[in-house]
């Protein structure tokens, strides 16, 4: 028996399994307040997805807020938070949109389908800003590399990625691969998409206009991630999540290809008032989401969803995750136009309703009304926690236990062969070889760069050319951040804009994904807390607005949290693509230089990670007008034509950035060092970079740096087979390339 | 005289249209949009079968596209002499559509491989490879997962023979082809596929770390200009 609005009204005792769906009584209560009677079991479907954790920030949001209220001025930004992504201008009348989002539990659950619709999820989100998405990189952490669950997740979540992005057609151009024991039952899948629109045609998640018509278009609905939204995304694994599997949803590229070229094409006709794209909770978010932002009301029958499954209960369709589809706005004129272009490149479209003026999301089912409600209390009402704090009770005796009491190396030689083999330094391209990365011809740099490049001009057929071009970079480090969550996320948004800054590229703005343990621990909400009480601050200290992002909590196993890991992702614009920077020791006879400070910082480094295990004491500082100086020599010095290559340091230190720099390009470099040689080599002190100038360009280039106030070095110069480090070691480039390129085939086959 | 015109076909999931396009506009020919739904050609001088998923690559790589209305027009024109090529999943559906012999299979790695590879020249007597010197060495970006040429022992050798094979993997056979075959040629020597992608690699600032693709697009130009 349908549950109707009347039924509803008529039976107000009949008990609803609010608790089964993730709701708390007090949630509960609050609904039946707001409709004044208990809710159907449509209507409770949809609260229950929408009060989610993940959708609707209830535990975070008091946090987020900061990203508003630090947030420095900026003239770039378009389009801010709370929109399906941020919108930043770019110049010469191109705006870029961009943002990253976690697919981490259900990639643990099904690394496949799981990682392959993260990368879906998050392009639609980029298409729903009238934007063509042009590019995505994936940041991704696993477990202990050589732990057996590992070689479960980690081929079958770069399979995912790859299946779905490679048939997508969107190059995919960085991100990182990191490992660490404290991910083992929690893979961090986080994906990017970034896209590009004409600054006047953003498009809009609202539903304005009485009378214009709601369509529905894309993959038909089936029983696929019912429960995703408010079960899988926000409960904690225990020992069922096995049963989980069929919760995880499945993509298909195809669809989604066909979607984005039709997509541009409504866009480019104007057949569209507003879009949104159907991801967590479906139905329920898309036309809450639609009527709240519009003139507030809708009407919809959905009897008319198009199924995969015909057997599907209302509620079903309501918290349906099917992939691919997405959800438009479109005047009543303009549907015979719409319909025509949606079957152009065979994406079924249906009408499913319209909008109203009476304020309320009214759903009909067999001619019975099943949900009656006021769209807002859904979408932007959802409960709001303060969720209580406090530092964890080992975190001093974490902090105290610093790397000064471990044994230095006597050997620098073989602890740059060590390090260069061990998982997270090690070569990435078993990854990234199964990635394209060159579709769409407009690649300027990719990985292993520091950041991936991609030009403008071509992007859109007709529009002016532009020399412009942007530029991404995704960073984090969780061990950073489990000493220090206020610094370490300031040190992921310091590295991720120095790995943009070094391309050439001026950092605009961040979007960031927040991956913590659960909300409910107080020591997991300081570290959330702090973290982004740290990023906020640093955004404005270096002048870079948050636009958009994405939290992810729960990713712990038992009561063991994952090491909190903000990833955060920075965007900037090159003015002349041509002025790139590429990476590394380009060619011979160049100037080697270090620019920036090292002090004995090891704290949270590869070095006390692999040599000894240890994770202890404070992370590097995090000197973010240092950061900022180094940025702005960086940029300039591009654009002036002074530097023929550059990489910037961090994990592995000066040592890692020295034989990456060799690899780039197959040239080798003698350098020396002036201080204490095992702390030269592997600090991992911030703000620092290693670039390669041409001699008659130095002295320009050092009174530039002098200006900014940036310490710089002479090292030496490249050239030659081998990495020589006067009196210290000599390895050959072979020899370097062997051992970096060995490690991750050696465990993944 | 006019530009040359080539066609470039899009079905539904081609991804490397575009790219396509530009390398043909690159080398002063103009490049015409060609419908998978059309039963045009548009009167072209020559086509490109860009890489990509058409039709998601479901069923089997190119076996859907080799049905679209099109290739009702395109197979004949073929037949007759028109110079067509097909990268990647264009040299699938060439294979489908029985243009040219054998099919493209799984890697053997299982893998979905990117990179930049090396690869010979085997045969300059063709529509497309008349640019470049016999055996020469050049670099192209591959990006597939199924580009494992196999076919019989008996249709291998006639390959071989006829002096068939266009292009070969060099420096290391990325997906385990027979006999390191990367492209071949009809009997003709206008029709030839391959799986690297020529239009991945003709701008120094993007794409593969060569511009070494630029040679099958003025091939085709030469090609026309002397027909």
């Amino acid at each position: 028996m349908t549950d109707s609005v009347k039924r509803a009204a008529e039976t107000p005792d009949e008990p609803m399994p609010f608790a089964e769906l993730g709701m708390k009584q007090d949630e509960y209560d609050r609904v039946k307040e707001i409709l004044g009677r208990r809710p159907t079991g449509s209507e409770l479907a949809i609260y229950s997805v929408m009060w989610s954790e993940h959708c609707s920030y209830k535990s975070s949001k008091v946090h987020l807020k900061q990203f508003a209220t630090k947030a420095p001025k900026s003239e770039a930004l378009l389009v801010g938070m709370g929109e399906n992504a941020g919108v930043v201008d770019i110049g010469d009348g191109w705006a870029a949109t961009f943002k990253i989002e976690s697919h981490n539990h259900p990639s643990y659950v099904e690394p496949h389908q799981g990682a392959a619709t993260g990368v879906g999820g998050i392009v639609r989100d980029i298409m729903s800003m009238g934007a063509r998405p042009i590019a995505v990189m994936d940041a991704l952490r696993f477990g202990a590399a050589d732990a057996v669950d590992t070689r479960r997740v980690l081929p079958g979540v770069v399979e995912g990625i790859s299946s779905y992005g490679n048939c997508l057609g969107l190059p995919n151009i960085g991100g990182e691969v990191a490992f660490d024991p404290c991910y083992i039952g929690n893979p961090l899948v986080n994906a990017l998409c970034v896209g590009l629109l004409r600054k006047d045609q953003i498009k809009l998640a609202t539903a304005p206009g009485p009378g214009n018509k709601v369509v529905l278009f894309g993959a038909s609905t089936g029983p696929d991630g019912i429960g995703g939204a408010s079960v899988l995304a926000s409960a904690t694994f225990e020992d069922e999540s096995q049963a989980k599997r069929p919760a995880v949803q499945v993509g298909d590229p195809f669809m989604e290809k066909l979607l984005i070229e039709c997509c541009l094409e409504l866009y480019a006709a104007d057949v569209v008032v507003g879009i949104q794209d159907l991801g967590a909770a479906g139905v329920s978010c898309a036309t809450t989401e639609l009527a709240a932002k519009g003139t507030g009301g809708m009407k919809v029958d959905l009897n008319l969803v198009p199924l995969r499954d015909p057997s599907l209960r209302p509620e079903e369709i309501l918290m349906s995750e099917s992939q691919e589809r997405m959800m438009a706005v479109v005047r009543p004129d303009d549907i015979p136009a719409f319909m025509a272009i949606c079957e152009k490149w065979d994406v079924p479209a249906t009408v499913i309703g319209e909008v109203t003026d009476t304020g309320r999301l009214v759903m009909t089912w067999d001619g019975e009304t099943i949900v009656d409600i006021p769209p807002g209390t859904a979408a932007d009402e959802g409960p709001v926690y303060e969720r209580p704090f406090h530092e964890p009770a080992g975190q001093t005796a974490l902090n105290a236990d610093t790397p000064d009491r471990l044994e230095r190396p006597t050997d620098l030689r073989e602890t740059l062969l060590k390090l260069l083999a061990s998982p997270n330094l090690a070569s990435k391209e078993w990854v990234t070889s199964q990635y394209d990365r060159y579709v769409r011809s407009n690649t300027v740099l990719a990985q292993p760069a520091d950041a991936g490049m991609v030009r403008i001009s071509e992007v859109m057929a007709g529009a002016e050319p532009t020399t412009r071009g942007i530029a991404l970079s995704t960073d984090g480090n969780g061990r950073y951040a489990k000493l220090d969550p206020y610094a370490g996320a300031q040190l992921a948004l310091a590295e991720a804009y120095r790995n943009v800054a070094v391309t050439g590229a001026k950092p605009l703005a961040v979007t960031n994904c927040l991956n913590f343990g659960s909300p409910e621990d107080p020591e997991v909400m300081w570290q959330f807390a702090e973290a982004v009480r740290g990023l906020a601050d640093a955004c404005r200290a270096l002048g870079v607005p948050v636009t958009g992002g994405n939290v992810s909590f729960y990713n712990q196993t038992g009561s063991t949290a994952i090491h909190p890991t903000p990833v955060v992702g920075v965007l900037g614009v090159i003015e002349d693509v041509a002025k790139r920077v590429p990476s590394g020791f380009v060619a011979e006879g160049l100037r080697v230089v270090l620019l920036g400070d090292t002090r004995e910082e090891f704290g949270g480094s590869e070095w006390a990670h692999v040599a000894h295990h240890h994770l202890g004491g404070l992370p590097p500082q995090a000197v973010l007008e240092a950061e900022q100086a180094l940025g702005t020599v960086l940029v300039e010095a591009a654009r002036r034509g002074l530097l023929e290559g550059s990489h910037d340091l961090s994990d592995g230190g000066l040592a890692i950035a020295l034989a990456e720099s060799c690899l780039a390009s197959g040239v080798g470099a003698r350098v020396e060092l002036s201080g204490d040689a095992f702390t030269d080599l592997f600090s991992e002190s911030a703000s620092r970079a290693l670039v390669v100038v041409r001699p008659e360009a130095y002295d320009e280039f050092a009174s530039l740096c002098g200006r900014h106030e940036v310490p710089c070095y002479g090292l030496g110069v490249t050239g030659g087979a081998s990495l020589v480090v006067e009196g210290v070691f000599e390895v050959s480039v072979e020899e370097l390339r062997e051992t970096h390129s060995a490690a991750l085939p050696a465990l993944f086959g | 005289m006019s530009a040359a015109r080539v066609g470039v076909v899009t079905f539904p999931g081609t991804l490397d249209d575009q790219d396509a396009a530009r390398a043909v506009r690159l080398v002063g020919a103009q490049a015409v949009p060609l419908w998978h739904a059309d039963h045009d050609l548009k009167g072209v001088d020559a086509v490109f079968l860009p890489g990509g998923f058409s039709y998601g690559d479901y069923l089997r790589c190119g076996a859907i596209s080799r049905f679209a209305p099109l290739m009702d027009e395109l197979v004949p024109a073929a037949r007759a002499g028109l110079p067509v090529i097909g990268t990647c999943n264009g040299f699938q559906i060439l294979c489908e559509a029985h243009l040219l012999p054998g099919a493209l299979t799984r890697n053997a790695s299982l893998h979905y491989v990117c990179r930049d590879q090396r690869v010979r020249i085997e045969q300059t007597a063709t529509a497309w490879t008349n640019s470049f010197e016999q055996g020469q060495e050049i670099v192209l970006p591959i990006k597939h997962g199924e580009g494992r040429y196999v076919a019989s022992e008996d249709t291998l050798a006639a390959l071989e023979a006829g002096g068939h094979v266009v292009v070969r993997y060099a420096g290391g056979n990325p997906n385990g082809s027979l006999n390191d075959i990367a492209g071949i040629r009809n009997e003709a020597g206008n029709v030839v596929g391959l799986m690297p992608h020529p239009e991945h690699a003709v701008e120094e600032l993007v794409g593969a770390p060569s511009t070494d693709g630029l040679g099958f697009f003025t091939s085709i130009l030469k090609n026309l200009v002397n027909a």
